[in-house]
């Protein structure tokens, strides 16, 4: 997984469809980042914070018990055990850096469950900055701890009104403001998704995700994983991983997206948020709302990159429905003693269905979050069976 | 040169001051509105076909946007009704990149001179992503208005006017559509700057809420576009007749003010 041209595009799908007031921004970003990813410095600063601050290398963790049940030999990479709970961590680090780096002082982001706001506003309290966060409505009402944990930890929390007031609203208003605020706000987009080098820079800075764990798979297996697997919504967590096994033709790659938000397995090619890319659409190009259980996962789009390993064969994407995925939930909770977010849930999900064909092979799945954000709503799902 | 860029023109010409009113299509007695605004001092008029995730603008234009998308209006629909609608004044549709994709870009540009369309603006499609859509507009012969903005350093406003036909839309200023208290300052830098490197129309829109600040801007630039104090007003009126009066008031004061400075 490379550079894309310079127009921002992974063979047909990306570029850089924004409002002209952005350009220059973008651009800029272009190079800064350019410059940053190529300075040691730089790098040395990030990794330091990653190893001190997030607590990298994140664990590979075989999991026996899961293993027997379902016949497969399975292993997470843990990026739940990441500090703020998911690998969001690792992108919004990055990206702060690189604000500071540009002088600029304000980081506003979109989220849906939360994972990304939370590690924005964490990021901006480590490094003094301002910061406000995007979330629709709904996702609101259902996230209610991780909106009081932005909160806590100094961030403003706005809701999106308008639309399905949900992960693609919160983009819009996130965008909104950056029309607005370009000259000293840095908008700290939350996947590999967005105009030209969003999605190309959110994937470098998740690599260290298939970094590690191509490494430790080495270590433990004398060589790669049979199936590499990964929940994709706008595909950061997924991106990060593949990447690291993307050069090898013998490793399968699986993205895992929700029945109700599966814009590779549903939708057609379109523009929306910057990029070109498939989305779920009417015959008119009106964007669909996406339903799914995971408020991460709630959204009609998907980064372009996974597009293009999608249209090149590279990666295959399946569905999952929600009942599907809360069995996943309970099963990893009870086998593993990990409480997944539901997001990886959907991966789990996926694993568990298909455990005929994939019996005998080696799976690591990305781990890409902790379930502690999506109890509260598991409680009501899950009230008759616990 | 095309209808649009020559209505404009021809006003500029006079020594008066171009004015092109924006109303959101397939909301309420739209086509309507448009006439009326034609008949009440406009030179063109702007047509939004409205996109479920309007990233350009505003609170007032989101909220029409949402309302014609729920009453069931559809870019062939609203090209239908356009097509028909005898407006005396040339006009330009404002849309975003998805819908003309879906359509296919030949297919959309074809489909907006079977409308009479003169010009097209897509806020969504920055000059090094105009390829593939000005190639389709040029053949079907509609106007592509490209939108200047502040952001731009000089070089890129060269570009800009270069490839932009009709008139260069100057977006007043950092932020998306809606009314503001006064004129930003950056409206009259961003008209100046452009007035300095173009012989093409200078029309400023984004922000120009008032006919005071119509008359100020105009002071540099050739012209505005007046989006949603507008809607703003259609959305308020109470009935459909009530929608086509406030239009005619508010582009009548609107044209006043323009011819008064």
């Amino acid at each position: 997984m490379g550079e894309p041209d310079p127009t921002g595009r992974f063979g047909d799908f990306g570029g850089r469809f924004v409002p002209e007031t952005l350009v220059p921004a973008l651009q800029e970003l272009d190079r800064a980042f350019r410059s940053a990813w190529a300075d040691p410095v730089f790098r040395t600063e990030l990794d330091d914070l990653l190893r001190d601050y997030a607590g990298r290398p994140s664990p590979l963790t075989e999991c026996h018990r899961l293993s027997e049940e379902l016949g497969i030999r399975i292993l997470f990479k843990r990026e739940d055990l990441n500090h703020t709970g998911s690998h969001k961590i690792n992108n919004v680090l990055g990206q702060a850096l690189l604000a500071r780096r540009m002088g600029k002082s304000r980081l506003v982001a979109e989220t849906g469950a939360g994972q990304h706001g939370v590690a924005t506003a964490t990021a901006a309290a480590l490094l003094g900055m301002e910061c406000l966060v995007y979330m629709g409505e709904v996702d609101i009402a259902r996230q209610e701890l991780n909106v009081f944990r932005m909160r806590l930890l100094g961030a403003e929390v706005t809701p999106a009104v308008s639309g399905s007031r949900t992960l693609k609203d919160a983009v819009n208003e996130a965008m909104r403001d950056w029309v607005a605020t370009v000259e000293h706000t840095h908008y700290c987009l939350g996947s590999v998704m967005g105009p030209h080098p969003y999605p190309w820079m959110v994937r470098e800075f998740h690599r260290v995700i298939g970094t590690e764990a191509a490494e430790q798979c080495a270590a433990l297996l004398d060589g790669p994983p049979d199936v590499v697997v990964a929940c994709v919504g706008g595909g950061s967590n997924a991106a990060g991983i593949f990447s690291g096994f993307a050069d090898d033709p013998s490793v399968e790659l699986v993205g895992v997206e929700p029945a109700g938000g599966a814009a590779v397995g549903r939708g057609v090619p379109g523009i929306v948020h910057g990029m070109r890319s498939y989305l779920m659409q009417d015959e008119f190009g009106q964007v669909l709302e996406a339903h799914s259980i995971s408020a991460g996962l709630d959204y009609p789009g998907v980064g372009p990159e996974h597009s293009h390993l999608a249209t090149s064969g590279r990666a295959r994407y399946e569905q999952v429905d929600d009942q599907e995925v809360v069995d996943a939930f309970v099963l990893t909770s009870r086998s593993e003693g990990i409480i997944p977010a539901l997001e990886p849930a959907h991966a789990l999900a996926w694993v568990a269905r298909e455990r005929e064909a994939l019996a005998g092979r080696t799976v690591l799945v990305n781990m890409s979050g902790r379930g502690d954000k999506d109890v509260a709503q598991m409680m009501d799902v899950l009230r008759d069976r616990i | 040169m095309g209808p649009f860029e020559a209505a404009l023109r021809a006003r500029r010409d006079r020594g008066g001051k171009c004015l092109v009113p924006y109303l959101t299509g397939g909301l309420g007695s739209w086509t309507a509105q448009l006439r009326a605004a034609a008949a009440s001092g406009a030179d063109a008029v702007e047509v939004g076909i409205p996109f479920s995730d309007p990233v350009m603008d505003g609170p007032v234009i989101q909220q029409a946007s949402e309302l014609a998308l729920r009453a069931g209006a559809t870019p062939p629909a609203i090209l239908d009704e356009l097509g028909g609608a005898d407006l005396g004044v040339p006009s330009a549709v404002m849309t975003y990149a998805n819908l003309v994709d879906r359509a296919g870009w030949r297919r959309f540009a074809s489909s907006l001179s079977s409308a009479g369309v003169a010009a097209a603006i897509l806020p969504d499609i920055p000059l090094e992503e105009t390829g593939p859509w000005c190639a389709a507009a040029d053949e079907a012969g509609v106007e592509t208005v490209l939108l200047a903005a502040p952001t731009a350093p000089d070089e890129r406003l060269e570009r800009i006017v270069q490839r932009s036909r009709g008139f260069v839309y100057a977006v007043g200023l950092l932020g998306v559509t809606g009314e503001r208290d006064h004129l930003a300052a950056s409206a009259t830098r961003i008209a100046a700057r452009l007035k300095a490197v173009t012989d093409l129309p200078v029309l400023v829109g984004v922000g120009i809420s008032t006919p005071e600040q119509a008359a100020e801007v105009c002071e540099v630039a050739d012209g505005v576009v007046v989006g949603s104090a507008l809607v703003r007003q259609v959305l308020e009126a109470d009935t459909p007749e009530g929608s086509v009066e406030v239009v005619a008031e508010v582009v009548s004061s609107f044209r006043r003010a323009l011819d008064a400075g």
